[in-house]
């Protein structure tokens, strides 16, 4: 049987899902009541009066709640789930809004009715009166604090926080070369194309809630919901069904539906079911991306980095539920591959009133690469020098792995990366785009008329982010392999990834093992599903927990055979001495001996009798130290993040006419340590870049000065369509394994999102001689550009 | 996103559908393709009281070419009119520019007579009218009137259709003369979006062979579709010239296009000005053809 | 399993619920006759959804962009929630539940797109089958720039495309050799129109 780690292995996802026999959240729940929501119109204001009357007589109406109706833990503003000591000035929003909104979107009433479109009617005629406040929009309105968001957080600042490393203001006022930037990117969104649902059940003879969400993470809400309903956590099962994506946006939890949905449900005595509609996702769920960062940095002639200040200011929204994530992760993974030799990195995290932001894909990569990569860039361009030398002279090389960069990460332990291979991955990326004869083929382009530009961009992603997650493996008397583990799928693959790991470990048929994912009743310690931690985490817990399933096995098998277990294998779902397939007997029928029941309910028990030897009679049938059945449960918890870490290279052709910008080439050279499975590896990769190429040049959340976001739909929203993609994406693969876990591995998810905006910037830069400092870049801001430059 | 509740009526006839839109005191809407007015509902900014589903009026979902003009009925969709060999034959414009109406899935829908009645300024069809001076015919239970596209397109997503009214065809005058040839060129942010900006051309050979005049219209540079006469820009210039600065500068002086949150008001002057000069190249590429055909 | 939607026929003519007048919609879908009683603002991808208990059908954004809706009416890629499910009675729908052969093998579609993980989340995919269904009736052979053409009007967030493409070409390939059965089975049944 040979290995299935490495393998290009055909999902398990896929028969149900492409017969239409997927099942996400709106597909359940048939007979469950419909809930809708009032949402403000307006992006700041007082709440003077909410009158329901005309909506009472809405046919099919059976419910409408306000804040006025909420029980006192529902009453309480939401959970602020990762604090940290830099946030001092923290608001979350309460689940219906109490008194105030902060952002067009924020839920003011919940309507529950017979289906959707009777519970918008009842919403329509739902009248709330307001009194609008100042809206503050965008960050220039935020720092300048004119107005403020929330009255008791002043300057609109959530949150002040300086890392640093060595003493970085000495070291540019000695440094021979100086220079300043100025870098943004604006605001997009992860925008998965099923939006959050959630359906409650409340059985009230049981006393039990089943809740099932569009979840990045089941027992984080479960642990909320338990919490904000006066539940014990036994009385909540949480189920995750199908996903149609979640990009970090369902990480959030709970969102105000989450919780008010299983309380309606309860009160209701019915079902309750609320399916978001694309408005309502932008408008209501999350963004993300939006900074504004001022750059100083000082270099020798050699382009080398001797200090490097970045201080950066952080688009929040109108609260901060998910903590100070994304602008940690904007400067700790800001160095990617380098190692300046001092550094400094300020930022204010601020509230504007807008939509929430939270981790999208990259979860503020993106951006730090973006300044980096930009940055560098323009050493060289100041030192004519090649870009990729500077870059060169700047990394961290392979010998000096395990390298500590000198801060505190997003996970709360030292940035130390693990391992990588920079400059391998330098000559390889430079190879495939052909970087050293770019040059002849610009001029030969100027020549036809045309322009033609490279860019490059290197960055460094800790991925497998703890603390823990865990993985429990079964064996059934029929032979069936059952895996669960507790966080989530949204469409990555992971039931088909975590197969390949067990039925390694076990030996057995992949067929033979089902995975189930996100179920709280299947396991119930879990962290959840981002920041790229799947493989690492649950590959690593259900790898574990497949060793302890197969030491049993084998001890029992043993016993069985009157064998040593070291001399035993299994293969092809099949026990036996080693090199002597005549003596197996299959795992199935190990299961049946590991449990001495009396009872035959079947032929593989009654088959088993015949090993049912006289065993020691005096000793009990279960050792104290043992259990019934083929069972392992492990947990993986690492030390610290692993380092993943890749470079893209694109070349670009602009339009001197309408300044259209096409993509002719894409490259990627990406080190995610060992690959379990490539074709997933290289989806995900695909999946990034297409979100790459959208986050540079076509998407961005458009707010007016009124804070209403004008482009609320996919018309105005621009997602790319397959036209919009490169027409090919070339990969390539380095690994350098992981020290920190068992397989080696580290995280893919989110890889090929990072260097959008730095490579496209460069690669569009290189073609104009225009500096780039701001994404997305429209054909009409490049034009504008142009204009600016003559 | 759901529609509110709204009445519905499914005339089998012509007679039926005008009576029903006849109905004093009723805010009646008519339903034929619905790929502009179901999203609208959807989002309830559009709510009639009732909604004539002409859907079954086969009848109207002809696509003819006779005395000299190409008729569509309110029925054909998108989809039928490009696939016509008839019509592209006669006036080889309307396909250059369905091309460009969004996706096959809403062209197998969404109808032409219906696009131009629903007068998006970013519509391609409204603006191929326009230049073509073509006419809509429309009826009511007082009787029918043909309204000149010139005084057809009042404004953003206003046209001259009054309520009671129900457009029953377009008429597009085909391509006249034996050196006429035309063009379409658009600009979008993604494929088959709403124009940044769009031009539709027609341009014609003198006796001598050169260029004899050009018209064009423009699609998301005004409330409506804007046609410009670049003759005195292009005329008596040899027929395979490719570049035409002074038709660019012409029409980059008399447009005044607005911004928005895909385009500043300056990036469309400058795409109206190269796209008339491609839409140009097109046209004179294919009156080129004709005459040595 | 299709719930006996003929039981309802006759008590629900003229019936109204939560105040709205009911309409008989007759649909063949997927080769079998359903009816359903929908008010008249039901959009034809709820009434698959949820009266016709179909959930394959995906909805993603409701304004006729993402595509995810995409079913064949009469044969040709429609949005389903940009119809009236009672502008839509009489006609003959095929969804991705119907894409299947008789004797419940892939269609090569749907074959194709999990050879080449031409899904991820898989909430886009019942679009692009449908659409890919018929464009390669239409187009039988595409080249690159037909196949990106065939799908330039579906939203996909987690692809990028890029296996999607590599989809139609193999779909392509695998009903060279081996036609469906479905496909042409359909192609009699419905009456001639535009692709």
């Amino acid at each position: 049987m040979s290995s299935l780690f490495g393998a290009r292995v055909q999902r398990v996802e896929d028969d149900r899902l492409i017969r239409g026999r997927g099942a996400y959240l709106d597909d359940l729940g048939a007979d469950a009541l419909a809930a809708a929501f009032v949402r403000s119109p307006l992006a700041h204001a007082r709440i003077t009066d909410i009158d329901v009357s005309r909506a009472l007589e809405v046919p099919g109406l059976v419910a409408i709640y306000t804040y006025q109706d909420l029980p006192a833990r529902l009453a309480e503003p939401l959970p602020l789930l990762i604090p940290h000591p830099a946030l001092t000035h923290g608001r979350t929003p309460y689940p219906l809004a109490n008194g105030e909104v902060n952002h067009v979107g924020e839920a003011v009433a919940m309507v529950v009715a017979a289906d959707r479109y009777l519970a918008e009617d009842a919403a329509d005629l739902i009248d709330v009166s307001y009194e609008p406040l100042p809206a503050v929009v965008g960050l220039d309105a935020a720092r300048a604090a004119v107005h403020l968001v929330h009255d008791d957080v002043p300057g609109n600042r959530a949150a002040n926080a300086v890392q640093e490393h060595g003493n970085t203001a000495a070291a540019i006022r000695a440094a021979p070369h100086v220079l300043e930037l100025d870098l943004e990117i604006e605001r997009s969104a992860s925008t998965p194309l099923e939006g959050r649902g959630v359906l409650a059940q409340w059985d009230e003879q049981q006393q039990r809630l089943v809740l099932w969400t569009s979840t990045q993470t089941s027992t984080g809400v479960r642990a909320a919901v338990a919490a904000k309903l006066s539940l014990d956590l036994t009385q909540v099962d949480v189920i995750t069904p199908d996903v149609g994506g979640g990009f970090g946006v369902k990480i959030v939890h709970p969102w105000p539906e989450e919780v008010l949905v299983p309380w309606a449900a309860r009160l209701l005595g019915r079902p309750v079911k609320f399916t978001e509609d694309r408005r309502e996702h932008f408008i209501a769920s999350a963004h993300e991306r939006g900074q504004q960062h001022h750059v100083v940095v000082g270099y020798d002639v050699e382009g080398r980095i001797l200090g490097l200040d970045v201080r950066f200011w952080h688009d929040n929204g109108a609260y901060v539920p998910y903590g100070l994530i994304v602008p940690i992760v904007t400067s700790t993974q800001l160095l990617g591959p380098y190692k300046p030799a001092t550094y400094r990195v300020e930022f204010d995290s601020l509230y504007t009133n807008t939509v929430l932001v939270t981790p999208y894909r990259g979860a503020g990569r993106p951006q730090g690469c973006f300044v980096m990569e930009r940055t560098i860039d323009a050493i060289a361009a100041a030192l004519g020098l090649d870009r990729t030398l500077v870059r060169e002279r700047n990394f961290i090389q392979p010998g000096e792995m395990p390298y500590d960069q000198g801060l505190i990460f997003q996970d709360g332990r030292p940035l130390i990366y693990d391992s990588g291979d920079y400059p391998a991955m330098l000559t390889k990326i430079k190879d495939m785009i052909g970087w050293d004869k770019f040059g002849s083929l610009q001029d030969a382009a100027a020549a036809e008329g045309r322009r033609i530009g490279i860019g490059l961009a290197c960055y460094v992603e800790g991925t497998g982010v703890g603390p823990y997650e865990g993985g429990h493996v079964m064996v059934e008397t029929s032979g069936k392999v059952k895996v669960a583990t507790g966080l989530t799928s949204q469409g990555q693959g992971h039931q088909t990834m975590l197969a390949q790991l067990v039925a390694d470990e076990l030996g057995v048929p992949i067929a033979d093992v089902e995975v189930v994912t996100g179920d709280t009743r299947r396991f119930g310690y879990a962290v959840g599903t981002f920041a790229s931690r799947t493989a690492v985490m649950s590959g690593s817990a259900v790898t574990l927990a497949a060793r302890k399933a197969k030491e049993k096995a084998l001890r029992v098998a043993a016993d069985a055979l009157e064998v040593s277990p070291a001399d035993l294998e299994i293969t092809e779902g099949m026990v036996q001495v080693k090199g002597d397939p005549d003596s197996g007997i299959s795992l199935g029928t190990v299961a049946v001996l590991s449990n001495p029941l009396r009872y035959a309910f079947d032929d593989a028990a009654k088959a088993a009798t015949q090993f049912a030897g006289g065993g020691d009679m005096t000793k009990p049938p279960v050792a104290p130290d043992d259990e019934p059945g083929i069972e392992g449960r492990a947990y993986f918890s690492p030390v610290r993040s692993t380092f993943a870490s890749g470079m893209h290279a694109a070349i670009v052709e602009t339009n001197p006419d309408t300044a259209e910008v096409t993509i002719l080439r894409y490259c990627v050279v990406h080190d995610c340590g060992k690959l379990i499975n490539p074709l997933i590896v290289e989806g995900q990769i695909h999946g990034g870049v297409a979100q790459g190429v959208g986050g540079a040049l076509y998407e961005r959340m458009a707010y007016d000065e009124a804070g209403q976001l004008v482009n609320a739909s996919f018309m105005d929203f621009l997602m790319p369509y397959a036209s919009e993609v490169p027409r090919e994406i070339e990969i390539d693969h380095l690994e350098t394994p992981s020290p920190l876990n068992p397989l080696g591995i580290k995280g893919a998810g989110e890889a090929g999102v990072i260097p959008g905006s730095a490579v496209l910037a460069a690669a569009i830069e290189d073609a104009e001689a225009i500096p780039i400092r701001s994404m997305p870049l429209s054909p009409s801001d490049l034009f504008e550009l142009r204009r600016a430059d003559r | 996103m759901k529609p509110r509740p709204l009445g519905y009526a499914r005339p089998q006839s012509v007679t039926e559908a005008l009576a029903a839109l006849a109905v004093p005191d009723v805010e009646a809407k008519v339903l034929a393709g619905g790929q502009s007015l179901v999203p609208l509902m959807s989002l309830r900014l559009a709510a009639p009281d009732l909604l004539v589903d002409i859907n079954r009026l086969s009848e109207l979902s002809y696509v003819a070419v006779a005395d000299g003009q190409v008729r569509v009925g309110a029925l054909a969709r998108h989809a039928d009119v490009l696939a016509s060999e008839a019509a592209a034959a006669a006036q080889p414009l309307l396909r250059k520019a369905l091309r460009f109406v969004a996706h096959p899935a809403i062209r197998n829908r969404g109808t032409t007579v219906g696009s131009i009645v629903h007068a998006d300024p970013a519509g391609e069809m409204p603006a191929v009218l326009a230049l073509l001076a073509g006419t809509v015919v429309v009826a009511s239970t007082a009787g029918r009137r043909s309204i000149p596209a010139s005084e057809f397109f009042l404004g953003p997503l206003e046209s001259a259709v009054q309520p009671g009214e129900l457009a029953t065809e377009v008429q597009f005058p085909v391509l006249s003369g034996p050196a006429a040839g035309t063009g379409f060129s658009e600009v979008s942010r993604r494929r088959g979006d709403y124009a940044v900006c769009g031009v539709a051309a027609i341009a014609w050979l003198g006796a001598d062979g050169r260029i004899g005049g050009a018209k064009a219209a423009y699609l998301s540079v005004a409330p409506s579709p804007v046609v410009l006469d670049l003759t005195e820009a292009v005329a008596a210039r040899p027929a395979d010239d490719v570049l035409f600065p002074a038709a660019a500068s012409l029409v980059r002086a008399r447009l005044e296009p607005e911004s928005d949150i895909h385009a500043t008001a300056g990036y469309r002057r400058q795409l109206a000005g190269v796209l008339t000069e491609r839409a140009l190249v097109e046209a004179l590429a294919q009156a080129r053809e004709a005459v040595t055909a | 399993m299709s719930p006996p939607d003929e039981l309802h026929r006759v008590e629900m003519r003229g019936a109204k619920l939560h105040g709205e007048e009911l309409h008989e919609v007759r649909l063949i879908v997927n080769g079998a006759a359903r009816t359903a009683h929908v008010p008249a603002r039901r959009l034809l991808s709820d009434c698959i959804r949820h009266d016709l208990r179909l959930t394959g059908t995906h909805v993603g954004c409701e304004h006729g962009v993402c595509g995810a809706c995409t079913i064949l009416l009469d044969g040709a890629p429609v949005r389903s929630c940009l119809l009236l499910a009672v502008s839509a009675d009489g006609a003959a729908i095929t969804t991705i539940e119907g894409l299947a052969e008789p004797d419940g093998a892939l269609s090569p579609v749907q074959q194709a797109f999990s050879e080449c993980h031409g899904l991820q989340c898989g909430f886009c995919t019942p679009g692009f089958l449908t659409t890919v269904t018929a464009g390669l009736r239409a187009v039988p052979d595409p080249d690159d720039e037909q196949a990106r053409e065939m799908i330039a009007g579906n939203l996909c967030r987690c692809t990028g495309y890029q296996n999607i493409l590599a989809s139609v070409h193999r779909a392509a390939e695998i009903t060279r050799d081996r036609p469906s059965r479905v496909a042409s089975r359909e192609a009699a049944a419905t009456p001639a129109g535009p692709a």
